[in-house]
């Protein structure tokens, strides 16, 4: 067995599956986590895609993995300094532990992008204009409902909201919002029987494992629209329905529709805690602002900081199946730095 | 009679730029309208004659305004044209008392110490000689500044120094050389006769040491003369006609004479008049945000000059109206940025610089009416429901509904008598059109929007989009009263329409180009805000303010590069760190908005939220307050 | 067109190799941008004068670039340069340049046949 200290950042899926896999195999774990819970956004999304199990399955797991006698937990915590020097980090939080690491672990994970900021689209303005996380809310309570407690008929699920789009800062695509508008759609449909449910997109990127399945089953079993074209604009009526102003591009003319709901797929950011953590241990980050890895395909783990690694969805947006391959990938990488350092 | 060889090239080169000018005053005046030729004739018996005087003084001379502006470059600005000036008048007065005989030819007074070498000596002369050796050396300090500034422009102030043709390199190098070889001519000649005052007869005493100064006294006269001469020749042809042609542009401006929309001599007046000093790059955004430097006034002006074709750049400019506050001369930068974007869309015409070394002719640009409607596919206008006050959110303020939503509930608020003209879209307001120089086709939408407008029957209307309001106000024939919503919301509450709450918010304010300079509308909005929330200053207030980048002046620049002037922007505007950076106009918020993590938001979503619902029924404003009239800028 | 003995009044294939691409060439070479258009129809569907007859910049802009200009030259006129289209544009394309030249190039006799 092999010893050292590591220090996570980052108390979600990457987080915490790295700091199981080190523990594992003998490193002493510090985690640190902004919140006071682990487990970051999956923890608040009731299922997940592809197949739509409840997330409470790899919440439970990622629990398993962190409860280990190696793990010190540090939940409520943030990093205020970090000092490198003689092959050591010296990292003090916020509130005023110091903690000495021979290694660090970077997995900071994502933001959703903060749909106001879509101001077109109406969230924050108009009542019924809802985000994927807040629907999520909504299936975890077990009920889908408008704000004057009526029950949508007819719902709008909008692509692309804050990613592939230059004025949203984005440019890149976020890869993951085209699965879960599917998946929410079906489970839409699940909820309420005779919704009907459309979803406007300018690309379907349906290129993970199960998805181009998960696709075609929604159309073939639960009767999904689709329509491509780019929501412009979000109205409302005087009896408070909401208005998309779109073009049906594959018909060539502009459609306009009445909805009681519409549901916005935001996409993934660089999280604050990331730009925080980039300033304080001096991590390159790439024009998409997440976390710039040393070698785009054979060391997506390594950064620009020796003894530092990177996991997870800091680096792009990544889903969770990928995330714990990622993270697991990053124990490897501390393993053998360490393991080099040791002789 | 005096004469020498060398004085022909001074000679040539003067009478060649006296009788130019003539030549060119007969036309530039054959070719002003009616109107501005009665302006003109007008102005020059009247008082407006001793005004241009006194401006010509103050600004042609002293260049009081670059002094203000920049003191180091005005005083280069300065020296060279009052110190030439004062000059070539006490040169006059000293060849007319101490000369010959009185009323010289004019190269006596140039070359004054050549034929008179041995003045200078005693007395009154001495004194005489001292006064004209101080002023050569005002003349020089000015000089040596400008060459410094020609190589490192930081020195004078000027973050950038305009780019030369060759020509105008020629005409530079003679004009530098004109004084050093004076300086050097008389002191040499002073040198052989031991006089000359300070400056002239010391060094010529000193170079007389080791040099024979008679001999090489000679060669100098002549190169003095021929820069002399090749400078004038070389005048028409290059910016140094800005010397000439801002006479002309401050006895027009004086009389009253304004740029208007189309070209003819003012604007090409105001084209030779600028000196290329450099200020507007200094001021425009498009240079400090983006680094952008080759559309600014003074690069467009240029072009203009030597007829080339102005498409790209007249285009390029965001038409913010930093520039106009800040040009010396007073050139109406965007009034003849307007015209050449005119002239663009009548289809560019290319003129050659022979041609156009003795007239600018452009013709006539207007574009021809040819019988075919644009938009005639918009839709009849019906009677409508009559109302007290129209509320027209604009284009750009339905991709903000944030602002149409509160503004709705203002109204609401107010109890008067309002609908919404364009809550399903209505027709463009015709700015933007105007605005990329294709005037004929907004009156179209001018015409459409006017009529529904009349038939509403409203007393007010009340706008979102500054860039609506500015050509609802200056181009639209409307009788009732035309409002900013900013401008409007300021009425509601000193009528007591509306009562708010104060939120204790620090505050910051942008004005947009086109309330601001644009219409000049800088007040009612920081009054509005201080009803509700602590307005704190920005650094950039009021004629000093920043464009958020996203003005629909520019089509031709990119994305990327707007988004670079808005970071910045937004930047300067969030230095001191408010909560919310507040702004009266959609595309400003939309542009700023994504450019800080700073809260945007609009005067009308501030005070909505601060509204509080009123007390009784109102029906009609008593009376409305006062409106600036507007200033047009663009 | 005439083929096999009878006229086709409309070809039933886009001509990709005879259609003129001039126009879409000129706009390339002075807007660079006109090349990041993903067709999303958010111009089109925010438009202002979409919003009175069948307008859409999307549509244009892809007939330009397979050289079907006729019908861009009938329209092109129909915008009124707001601009919303190129607030909402998610690749940051310049909408009104591209307008703009195209009505240029349509007046520059040497680019195009129609």
């Amino acid at each position: 067995m092999m010893a050292g200290n590591v220090v996570v950042v980052g108390g979600g899926v990457a987080g915490m599956e790295v700091a199981g896999q080190l523990a594992r195999s003998g490193c002493m774990v510090t985690l640190i986590e902004k919140e006071s819970f682990t487990g970051g956004h999956v923890r608040e999304w009731h299922h997940l895609f592809p197949d739509r199990r409840n997330s409470r399955e790899v919440t439970d797991y990622l629990d398993r993995q962190i409860d280990h006698d190696n793990i010190t937990l540090m939940a409520g915590t943030t990093i205020a300094r970090m000092e490198y020097g003689k092959k050591v980090f010296t990292v003090d939080t916020d509130n005023g532990t110091s903690l000495s690491a021979d290694a660090v672990v970077v997995a900071t994970g994502f933001d959703l992008f903060r749909s106001e900021r879509k101001e077109e689209y109406g969230y924050g303005i108009y009542d019924n204009v809802i985000t994927s996380a807040d629907l999520e809310a909504m299936f975890r309570n077990g009920a889908i409902k408008r704000t004057d407690g009526t029950t949508p008929e007819k719902i709008g699920i909008v692509h692309c909201v804050g990613s592939r789009d230059e004025k949203a800062g984005n440019i890149y695509c976020s890869k993951l919002c085209c699965i879960t508008a599917v998946k929410q759609a079906m489970e839409l449909k699940e909820h309420i029987s005779d919704a009907k449910v459309y979803c406007f997109y300018m690309d379907m990127r349906m290129g993970g494992a199960l998805y181009e399945e998960t696709y075609r089953e929604s159309q073939e079993k639960y009767g999904i629209n689709f329509i491509r074209g780019k929501v412009s604009e979000v109205g409302e009526t005087i009896d408070h329905k909401l208005i998309v102003k779109v073009e049906d591009t594959l018909v060539g003319r502009p459609l306009r529709m009445e909805l009681d709901m519409i549901v916005l797929m935001a996409g993934m950011e660089m999280s604050k805690g990331g730009v925080k953590m980039a300033q304080i241990f001096g991590l390159k980050t790439g024009e998409n602002r997440f976390f710039a890895a040393a070698d785009h395909h054979y060391g997506s783990n390594a950064s620009n900081v020796e003894a530092l690694f990177l996991a997870g969805s800091c680096t792009a947006p990544m889903n969770i199946t990928e995330t714990i391959s990622h993270a697991r990938a990053a124990a490897a990488e501390v393993i053998n730095y360490l393991r080099k350092a040791e002789r | 009679m005096q004469f020498d060889p060398f004085v022909i090239p001074f000679n040539i080169g003067l009478y060649f730029i006296l009788i130019y000018a003539v030549v060119r005053s007969i036309i530039w005046f054959r070719d002003l309208s009616r109107p501005d030729k009665l302006r003109l004739q007008r102005g020059f018996f009247g008082k407006a004659f001793g005004q241009s005087l006194k401006e010509i003084f103050l600004e042609s001379l002293i260049h009081r305004k670059i002094l203000r502006t920049n003191p180091r470059l005005g005083y280069m600005h300065m020296s060279l044209a009052f110190g030439w000036f004062l000059l070539i008048l006490f040169g006059t007065i000293e060849a007319d008392i101490f000369g010959e005989k009185h009323l010289n030819p004019p190269y006596k007074a140039i070359f004054f110490k050549f034929f008179n070498p041995e003045h200078g000596i005693t007395g009154f002369e001495a004194a005489y000689a001292f006064l004209m050796d101080l002023i050569l050396l005002f003349i020089l300090s000015g000089l040596f500044l400008a060459v410094i500034k020609r190589f490192t422009p930081k020195v004078v102030g000027m973050k950038k120094s305009t780019k030369l043709k060759s020509l105008d390199k020629l005409a530079l190098t003679s004009l530098w050389l004109i004084f050093p070889a004076r300086l050097i001519a008389e002191s040499l000649t002073s040198g052989e006769y031991s006089t000359g005052s300070f400056l002239t007869g010391s060094i010529g005493s000193w170079l007389a040491t080791f040099l024979p100064a008679g001999e090489l006294a000679y060669p100098f006269w002549w190169l003095y003369s021929l820069s002399l001469g090749t400078f004038f020749i070389l005048l028409p042809v290059t910016r140094y006609l800005h010397i000439p042609a801002e006479l002309f542009l401050i006895f027009m401006r004086n009389s009253g004479i304004r740029t208007g929309d189309k070209a003819g001599s003012y604007s090409e007046i105001q084209a030779h008049s600028c000196s290329s000093c450099g200020i507007c790059i200094d001021q425009c955004q498009m240079n400090f945000s983006a680094g952008i430097n080759n559309i600014q006034p003074a690069y467009l002006i240029k072009a203009i000059r030597g007829n080339e074709d102005t498409s790209e750049i007249a285009m390029n400019c965001l038409m913010c109206g930093r520039c106009d506050q800040k040009c010396p001369v007073g050139i109406e930068i965007s009034a003849v940025r307007m015209i050449q974007r005119r002239e663009v869309y009548s289809g560019p015409e290319f003129r050659n610089t022979w041609k156009g070394y003795f007239r600018l002719r452009n013709g006539d640009h207007t574009p021809k009416p040819n019988g075919h409607h644009v938009y005639d596919y918009l839709p009849e206008v019906a009677a409508a429901e009559k109302t007290d006050i129209l509320y027209f959110a604009g284009c750009m303020t339905h991709l903000t509904p944030a602002v149409s939503r509160s503004m709705v509930k203002i109204l609401d608020a107010s109890g008067l008598k309002w609908s919404f003209l364009d809550k399903d879209g209505g027709a463009c307001c015709g700015r933007p059109l105007m605005l990329a120089g294709n005037d004929r086709e907004a009156r179209e939408l001018i015409n459409h929007t006017s009529e529904l407008i009349w038939k509403s029957g409203a007393h007010t209307l009340v706008t979102s989009c500054p860039i609506c309001y500015k050509v609802f106000r200056e181009s639209y024939y409307l009788d009732i009263e035309v409002l900013h919503h900013t401008q409007f919301i300021k009425n509601l509450i000193d009528e007591d329409l509306v009562r708010m709450n104060f939120l204790h918010k620090r505050v910051a304010y942008h004005t947009p180009c086109e309330l601001g300079r644009g219409t000049q509308v800088y007040n009612e909005p920081k009054d509005v805000i201080r009803h509700v929330a602590i307005l704190e200053e920005t650094g950039y207030e009021d004629e000093n303010s920043l464009c958020c980048g996203g003005s629909l002046g520019n089509i031709k620049i990119s994305y990327r590069d707007r988004q670079k002037i808005a970071v910045d922007a937004a930047a300067r505007l969030t230095s001191r760190n408010p909560e919310i950076l507040i702004t009266s106009c959609p595309l400003c918020k939309k542009t700023l908005s994504a450019a800080t993590p700073t809260k945007v938001a609009d005067i009308s979503e501030i005070v909505a939220e601060a509204v509080i619902i009123p007390k009784t029924e109102k029906t009609s404003l008593k009376h409305s307050l006062p409106v600036a009239e507007a200033v047009n800028i663009f | 067109m005439e083929k096999f003995g009878f006229k086709l009044s409309k070809p039933r294939v886009i001509d990709f190799d005879r259609n003129d691409k001039s126009v879409a060439e000129f706009i390339h070479a002075n807007e660079p941008s006109f090349r990041l258009c993903i067709e999303c129809g958010g111009c089109s569907a925010t438009c202002t004068a979409g919003n009175f007859i069948p307008f859409s910049l999307r549509e244009l802009h892809i007939l330009l670039k397979r050289g079907e200009t006729e019908k861009v030259k009938d329209n092109i006129e129909k915008c009124m340069l707001c601009g919303k289209c190129s607030l909402v544009c998610p690749r940051g394309v310049n909408t009104r340049n591209i307008i703009e030249l195209a009505k240029r190039a349509f007046k520059i006799p040497e680019l195009h046949a129609v």
